[in-house]
């Protein structure tokens, strides 16, 4: 389709008249707005989106946006988009999911998609606790977490849903944070850019169940100290006064103060498109060290051939060779004899 | 020792109605291979057959043992044949645990044909056999012959320069050559089909061409058997013939489904036997555009297709009882959001892993009623190998139609037994009319065609028909999403009534037999072959008696009821513990009794003799 003849849209039109049943200061309303917004920006006919869920709070998400929605059974989200990708390889197939839906239920579909590589775009919201079930603790609650199902602590250690994704060879991961809008925005807008599984993952505050989850990086007067921005071909800076970075030692990441023989070239520079998954491993790793900052953006993007692409090529090449079916060709395959009256 | 004159003048065969033949050994012996070739020689000669594959679960057990028994039989014959036979006429037992395991089939005075190289000491031992049965006269009731299979066949591959290994692995074609002789059937078939398999590997096929001359060379020099049989062809409807399998069957009447509709075709399946095959099969139609899934679990399978289907192509998934209890979350999803769908369950013996590669008909209730709350389901089930073809028709048609998952309840019988199919014209097939909505104007994507009650097929791509779908209970016609009891009510009512309307879709129930009398006989699936053989047979003798195979079994034939009154007595044969006899008399209110056989074998054409006998006096 021509772009010329597409609708200016706004962000009004990829909204719904259904009444949003969230609770009232869930993150989640903050990452619809963002991706109502980034939709209408990105050139691609309304019809042509498909936002396929699976079950919990975020998977409610469907109904609130002016698209083809499909919200579907608990975990199943991304076979179900991954049946509809490869019917419709020209559809923009997004999946909203969450931390219980993705990685607890739904961990093998999750795991399948990405090293598949089917063109679908993940976004998995990320409050670390069971929501819609009221209050249990989820897959990625840290060790220790008090909740309705472990009053005295959970004892299972949480998933590292980056490190997860790149140990099945996603080709896409980032990270973004509900309340950074122009932030999220922007990295929905690298997610939307990318050929394959874009496994994106949100934190986003759940104010009932376990509100704060992520204050240590929200909260005004810590985001600039505990958040590194990931740029692509940029140096890892933070702090409030842009004084501290990331250097590799060896194989290890070491925070350094700027200054005192330390300039900015000593420090490690952003490659999304790193082909050794081990350098996004690392980093995924980060912030589970001690006195290191959580990285925020695209920590890969990286080419590789999708699924859908694949199949549509061996189905194409089989037709070249081979010549379009004749049924009735089929019919009579094989050894056949005659019985005549 | 014939003399000159008599081996040189081939003595005149006997020509008999039909005969039972069985390949048995070890599951590394090539017995399938054997009895499938055996049967496609009959086919193309033009007799009516039957067969009935039985292999271990186990891909090679010990060798020599018995669970590692596999067997192939088949029956033709010159007039109409139903079932793969209850005892066999010829056995070929290749070593003391296929005879172990099989002798009880064979008939007095019947073939038997034995490897007499597998008959020492540690062979009896692994057969669990304190006697040697060639020595004992165990088989004295019986024409036995002993043949050194593997020396024989090594001899006539001298040539070949082979090791030993090699070429015994040719002695079933040695054994393939003598039943040809027995039969006065042309190898011809068999050499040309082995010239195609091993295109690759000339020696190999040069191997088994010499194995099976040998075997047939043989009994010509040695008149082993100084009757040989002939079979004419039977009348079978004039047509164009081809031998297929149940599973064939569903895969080019899934393939010809997606023509018919003109719409892509998606399988989403996980491998599980005995269903495995469809896959196979199917993954090799690219040219038809056929898109194969092979998805990460039985789940993610039929969530595929659920997608596919979204997205506008004909939805599949094949499966057997396991999986099928995995995909039951789902089913209820393609209830709920009304999209066509067609669910193979391959059944097999149960519960849990059971018997794998054993036949069963234990599913109908799960197929029924197995979701959670209210989820009613087209069910469907195919009579013969062939039928297979017509039920993939039927299924997709009834899914398109009315937007609705549907069920096919084969099982491994049907699955891997074959039989004569007489092809169909392509112009014969039914329609299967797709409508993808387009037009905006009124759009709801839960309003419904007032015949059929189905909602429109609107698929993601199509300009102004943005809509949102879900599991969770919708409103009527504007499919948003809502928790109002009274909507609830209507909407279960709805779904019921969708699954009901197909009843008026599909044809009456028209008893063969007699259409009134003493005793109705009612079944559904692959049990209509010895049931039909059993009905024919007793009505000769003077019982009237009628017979109602159901290929739909929900919803039921309208006229189903009325049948049922017009006999004395009801008789329901299932391969379970009465799960169609249960339905039966919670629905109609009748007497009908089960007759059931949980073996993991087919019903035996006595044993439905046998029954009737009992319940008529």
């Amino acid at each position: 389709m021509a772009t010329d003849t597409l609708p200016v849209y706004t962000k009004k039109d990829f909204q719904t008249d259904q009444e949003i049943r969230w609770c009232p200061g869930c993150g989640d309303y903050a990452i619809l707005s963002a991706v109502q917004s980034v939709f209408a920006e990105l050139g691609i006919a309304r019809e042509k989106f498909a936002v396929i869920s699976g079950i919990g709070c975020s998977s409610r998400f469907p109904y609130y946006m002016n698209t083809f929605g499909f919200h579907t059974i608990h975990g199943r989200a991304p076979a179900i988009a991954t049946g509809v990708k490869l019917v419709q390889p020209d559809l923009d197939v997004w999946v909203i999911t969450g931390d219980g839906d993705s990685l607890s239920i739904g961990g093998n579909h999750t795991i399948h998609m990405l090293r598949r590589n089917v063109g679908l775009k993940v976004l998995m919201f990320n409050n670390r606790i069971y929501g819609l079930t009221k209050g249990q603790y989820s897959p990625t609650s840290e060790v220790g977490k008090k909740a309705k199902s472990t009053p005295y602590g959970s004892l299972d250690r949480p998933f590292n849903p980056l490190s997860l994704a790149l140990g099945a060879e996603a080709t896409f991961i980032a990270r973004s944070v509900d309340v950074f809008q122009q932030h999220l925005k922007e990295t929905l807008k690298k997610v939307a850019a990318h050929k394959g599984s874009a496994y994106t993952e949100i934190l986003q505050n759940c104010n009932i169940f376990n509100d704060g989850a992520w204050a240590g990086l929200t909260e005004r007067d810590a985001r600039s100290e505990h958040i590194v921005q990931l740029e692509h071909g940029k140096a890892l800076i933070f702090g409030k006064n842009r004084d501290k970075g990331i250097r590799m030692n060896g194989l290890e990441l070491e925070v350094v103060a700027l200054g005192n023989g330390i300039s900015e070239k000593d420090l490690l520079v952003h490659d999304e498109k790193n082909p050794n998954a081990s350098y996004a491993f690392a980093l995924s790793r980060m912030h589970t060290l001690p006195g290191f900052p959580t990285p925020i953006g695209v920590f890969r993007a990286i080419e590789a051939p999708c699924y859908e692409t694949l199949i549509a090529a061996q189905i194409r090449e089989v037709q070249e060779r081979r010549g379009k079916g004749d049924l009735g060709k089929l019919l009579h395959a094989g050894d056949t004899w005659e019985v005549r009256a | 020792m014939a003399t000159t004159s008599d081996s040189l003048l081939k003595r005149q065969p006997e020509v008999i109605e039909k005969a039972v033949i069985r390949f048995c050994g070890d599951s590394g012996d090539g017995m399938q291979i054997t009895g499938s070739q055996f049967t496609n020689t009959v086919a193309l000669y033009g007799n009516d057959l039957a067969t009935f594959p039985d292999f271990p679960a186990e891909i090679r057990a010990p060798a020599g043992t018995l669970p590692g028994v596999s067997g192939f039989q088949v029956q033709f014959s010159s007039s109409d044949v139903y079932t793969p036979g209850d005892s066999v006429d010829a056995l070929i037992a290749m070593n003391p645990a296929a005879l172990k395991m099989n002798l009880t089939d064979l008939k007095p005075n019947g073939i038997l044909i034995v490897n007499l190289d597998n008959f020492e000491e540690m062979d009896l031992r692994k057969a669990q056999m304190t006697s040697n049965p060639l020595e004992d006269h165990s088989l004295d009731g019986y024409r036995v012959f002993k043949i050194e299979l593997a020396k024989l066949t090594r001899a006539a591959l001298k040539e070949l320069g082979l090791d030993a290994k090699s070429s015994d692995r040719c002695k079933n074609f040695f054994a393939l050559g003598m039943c040809y002789w027995l039969y006065n059937r042309s190898m011809d078939h068999t050499l040309r089909w082995l010239d195609e398999k091993f295109k690759g590997k000339p020696s190999l096929a040069r191997a088994n061409h010499l194995a099976m001359q040998a075997g047939y060379s043989y009994c010509e020099a040695t008149e082993a058997f100084q009757i040989t049989y002939e079979i004419p062809p039977a009348k079978l409807k004039p047509g164009t013939y081809r031998n297929i399998s149940g599973n064939s069957a569903l895969a080019i009447g899934f393939v010809a489904a997606s023509q018919q509709a003109g719409i892509p075709l998606f399988l989403g399946s996980y491998p599980i036997t005995p269903a495995s095959d469809i896959l196979h099969e199917l993954s090799s139609y690219k040219d038809f555009g056929v898109m194969t899934f092979q998805a990460e679990d039985e789940i993610a399978a039929i969530t595929s297709a659920i997608g596919a289907a979204y997205a506008g192509a004909l939805g599949i998934t094949t499966t057997s009882g396991p999986g099928m209890a995995l995909k039951t979350e789902a089913l209820g999803l393609a209830v709920a959001v009304e999209l066509p769908l067609v669910v193979c369950d391959i059944q097999r013996g149960g519960p849990s892993t059971g018997l794998p590669t054993k036949t069963e008909q234990a599913d109908l209730l799960q197929a029924l009623f197995g979701r959670n709350s209210e989820a009613p389901i087209p069910v469907l089930a195919p009579s013969s190998p062939g039928d297979c073809f017509w039920i993939a028709l039927e299924a997709s048609r009834i899914a398109i139609k009315y937007m609705v998952p549907v069920i096919i309840l084969s099982d491994g019988f049907l699955a891997n037994g074959a039989e004569p199919w007489r092809i169909p014209s392509v112009s014969d097939l039914p329609e299967i009319p797709v409508h993808f909505e387009t037009n905006p104007e009124g759009f709801q994507p839960y309003k419904r065609n007032p015949e059929t009650l189905a909602r429109p097929w609107a698929i993601p791509g199509t300009k102004g028909l943005e809509h949102r779908i879900g599991g969770i209970e919708k409103k009527d016609v504007t499919g948003n999403v809502n928790y109002e009891p009274l909507n609830h009510e209507h909407m279960v009512q709805l779904r019921a009534a969708k699954v009901q309307a197909v009843a008026d879709d599909i044809p009456d129930a028209v008893p063969a037999g007699d259409p009134s009398g003493e005793l109705l006989i009612v079944a559904w699936g692959s049990t209509h072959g010895p049931i039909t053989a059993a009905v024919s047979t007793q009505r000769a003798k003077g019982r009237r008696i009628g017979h109602v195979h159901l290929r739909h079994l929900n919803p039921l034939p309208r006229n189903l009821g009325d049948v049922l009154q017009r006999y004395d007595k009801i008789l329901v044969p299932e391969m379970n513990m009465g799960q169609l006899v249960m339905v039966l008399r919670a629905r109609y209110l009748v007497d009908a009794q089960g007759y059931n056989k949980i073996q993991g074998k087919p019903f035996k054409q006595s044993e439905i003799e046998n029954k009737i006998e009992e319940i008529l006096g």
